[in-house]
């Protein structure tokens, strides 16, 4: 699978964390967009067509879990794998049970990062095909 | 102004052993004073009332019997006088004068009535003028004499007792008789007094009492078992007495308490005297008295021994439940620590786990673009520093996720939990504790363990209690074995045994009694008591099965649900 073609979301308030991410991911060959807030990442993805969201569960004003429903809104079958930074595991499960594909907790391990991203385009495309 | 006083009584700032025994002793003088205050005043109305009730159901029937035989001394003297006016009246001046008729009168009237010794008359001039009897008194003036002037003014006379011929002692009774002709002459006799005596010992005197006559004068005129003979002055002190009988207590000249009730004579001056020694009329009185002594000090035995023992036990209650509520409180303090520090830590926990976030991404991103640029100077130190930074971070994250992990939250948030996950987590939380102890830890997990509803913190709780509990039974080299298993109906079990010393028999059936504590687990974690609070507050159950010596197995049982909170968090 060429990575080049894959367009990624990445939804955080945290501008430091989550411009380094964007860029360690275009190392890897993905496309990333950034969005600094839940608002303006829903509004991102009305206009342009993404592959996969990354999505900060603490953010201030539209907070991770409405941000996550309004995304299954627009797009259903768009795999969202959620960050936490919660020691707690309950708005992760809570992000689970409206659809998300998986989640991760800060700080994160890019290995799995990557893996999950792996996992959820594979799955998501299988769904497509079905 | 009362609750002034109770407040003096019982708050006092001292120290606790000093406002224990303080307590109990005012307790103690309080409770007496109420219990036998009233005891002692009942005792005392009574003794005084029972006492007087007593002394006058003594002094009635030695009141009636005095006056019964002062009535019949009364009778026999008014009798003998009668008898002397019925002659003077029958025979005239004359009759009597001729000495061989006042003998046979006296003849006569000796034949009839007893006592009688003699009989003389006397004229107008105070002279004896004929005479019957064992004296020679003929030609006697008594002109002079006190009788004979009482008798022309009064008509008769009594005289007082004098010893006569032979000793025996006698009276005088005189009537003074008037003619027709305006002369006036007395016949006078002497009467023993053996009938005084008879009289006296037919009265049915009780034991040891005394009776006898005296005259006005106090001088006796019968004999007298206690205070002399006839003629002799009677050593004891008399009441007034004028018409009535009266009475008195006194003592007499042995320092002997005596009752004495005196009865004067209506037709001399004679008084009747009884005398009653207070020692035998009382005897049940003093009988009744001791009766009540001896009840009143075994009341007052038993009021004390009731109150200093319900004031120990009093005592011993307050103090335990006082001690019961600072471990309760000084428990509640320590959960109150914990849940500070879990929040606190949590918030620390969670502010640098951005920062640390941040410091991943960059050091990674040094690291790619490192593994990315052409070989450099130091290429491989560039690289195995950013690794070493990304470790320190990985370190930092496991901190700061066990730190948010533990944090402790005052309400109990039900959510789906997984409970071998949260082993695992409260096992890394109690690593150093393991290593350090060399405890060895065997995991008998079940895969397939269905997720329950439960509160996270508490179930966490739960288990850093349990383990600790077992980590302190077991020696170095201990094991420590947890097991869980589904149950049916959704319901799971955890199972926590040890092989360490496990817990006497008797400790055991208290073990989660909410004010139970062995002195020497003081200080060591919140205590069993708290675990089984929280276990209960989730809707499971706890059992404790022990050997000593072998070691304990802890169940907890836990629901899919807590019913009684699904209400709260929906």
């Amino acid at each position: 699978m060429n990575n080049q073609h894959i367009n990624i979301l990445l939804i955080d308030d945290e501008i430091e964390f989550i411009s380094t991410l964007a860029e360690r991911l275009e190392i890897r060959g993905y496309t990333s967009k950034i969005a600094e807030d839940g608002e303006s990442g829903i509004r991102m993805l009305a206009n342009e067509s993404f592959d996969i969201a990354i999505l900060d569960l603490m953010m201030p004003g539209l907070n991770g879990l409405d941000t996550l429903r309004q995304i299954k809104t627009i797009d259903d079958t768009l795999p969202v794998i959620l960050l936490t930074g919660h020691g707690s595991t309950k708005d992760g499960m809570e992000g689970m049970r409206l659809g998300a594909f998986d989640f991760l907790m800060k700080p994160l391990d890019i290995n799995e990062l990557l893996q999950k991203i792996k996992l959820a385009l594979s799955e998501s495309q299988k769904g497509g095909h079905e | 102004m009362f609750n002034k006083i109770i407040d003096a009584l019982f708050f006092f700032n001292r120290t606790p052993q000093d406002h224990y025994s303080a307590l109990k002793r005012n307790i103690i003088i309080i409770m007496l004073l109420i219990t036998t205050l009233p005891l002692a005043t009942m005792i005392i109305i009574n003794y005084f009332q029972y006492k007087s009730h007593l002394r006058n159901q003594i002094i009635a029937p030695l009141f009636a019997m005095a006056d019964k035989t002062r009535h019949s001394f009364d009778l026999f003297l008014d009798q003998r006088l009668a008898i002397i006016r019925f002659i003077s009246t029958t025979y005239n001046f004359e009759d009597l004068s001729n000495e061989q008729n006042i003998k046979k009168v006296l003849i006569s009237i000796k034949k009839e009535w007893s006592g009688f010794v003699d009989i003389g008359l006397i004229n107008g001039q105070g002279d004896l003028v004929s005479y019957a009897g064992p004296y020679s008194l003929l030609g006697k003036n008594y002109s002079e004499q006190l009788s004979f002037q009482e008798t022309q003014i009064k008509g008769h006379y009594i005289s007082n007792v004098f010893l006569g011929f032979r000793k025996y002692p006698h009276i005088v009774m005189a009537v003074q008789h008037l003619t027709d002709d305006g002369q006036t002459w007395i016949l006078r006799a002497t009467i023993d007094t053996d009938f005084f005596d008879s009289l006296i010992s037919s009265m049915g005197l009780p034991r040891q009492t005394d009776a006898f006559l005296i005259n006005r004068d106090g001088i006796l005129q019968t004999n007298s078992l206690y205070y002399g003979n006839t003629l002799e002055k009677c050593p004891l002190e008399l009441p007034r007495v004028n018409f009535k009988s009266n009475s008195i207590e006194g003592i007499d000249d042995k320092n002997q308490a005596i009752f004495l009730v005196a009865s004067p004579f209506s037709i001399a001056s004679y008084i009747l005297v009884i005398v009653w020694p207070q020692s035998v009329a009382l005897q049940s009185w003093y009988a009744l008295k001791t009766e009540m002594i001896i009840i009143f000090f075994i009341s007052l035995a038993i009021i004390i021994f009731a109150v200093l023992k319900m004031t120990h036990v009093l005592i011993t209650r307050i103090k335990t439940s006082d001690e019961h509520r600072e471990n309760v409180l000084t428990e509640l303090q320590h959960a109150q620590k914990l849940s500070s520090i879990g929040r606190l830590s949590a918030g620390v926990a969670h502010e640098i786990n951005n920062p640390l976030a941040i410091i991943n991404e960059k050091a990674g991103l040094m690291s790619d673009l490192i593994e990315l640029s052409k070989d450099f100077n130091e290429k491989t130190k560039f690289i195995e520093l950013t690794d070493a930074i990304l470790n320190s971070v990985k370190r930092c994250k496991k901190i700061t996720h066990r730190l948010l992990g533990f944090s402790k939250r005052i309400d109990i948030k039900i959510e789906p939990i997984n409970i071998n996950h949260i082993i695992h987590e409260v096992l890394d939380f109690l690593e150093k504790d393991i290593l350090y102890r060399k405890i060895e830890i065997n995991l008998l997990l079940s895969e397939s363990l269905a997720s329950i509803h439960s509160d996270q913190g508490l179930i966490q709780q739960i288990l850093v209690n349990l383990l600790t509990n077992a980590f302190a039974a077991v020696e170095e080299y201990g094991r420590v074995e947890i097991e869980t298993h589904n149950l049916t109906d959704g319901r799971i079990i955890l199972k926590i045994s040890d092989n360490g010393c496990g817990i006497p028999k008797d400790v055991i059936k208290n073990i989660f009694d909410p004010f139970f504590t062995t002195k020497k687990e003081k200080g060591t974690g919140l205590g069993l008591s708290i675990t089984y609070g929280i276990i209960k507050k989730l809707g499971g159950e706890i059992s404790v099965s022990s050997k000593p010596g072998e070691g304990s197995v802890f169940s907890i049982e836990l629901p899919d649900k807590p019913t009684e909170l699904e209400v709260n968090n929906e």
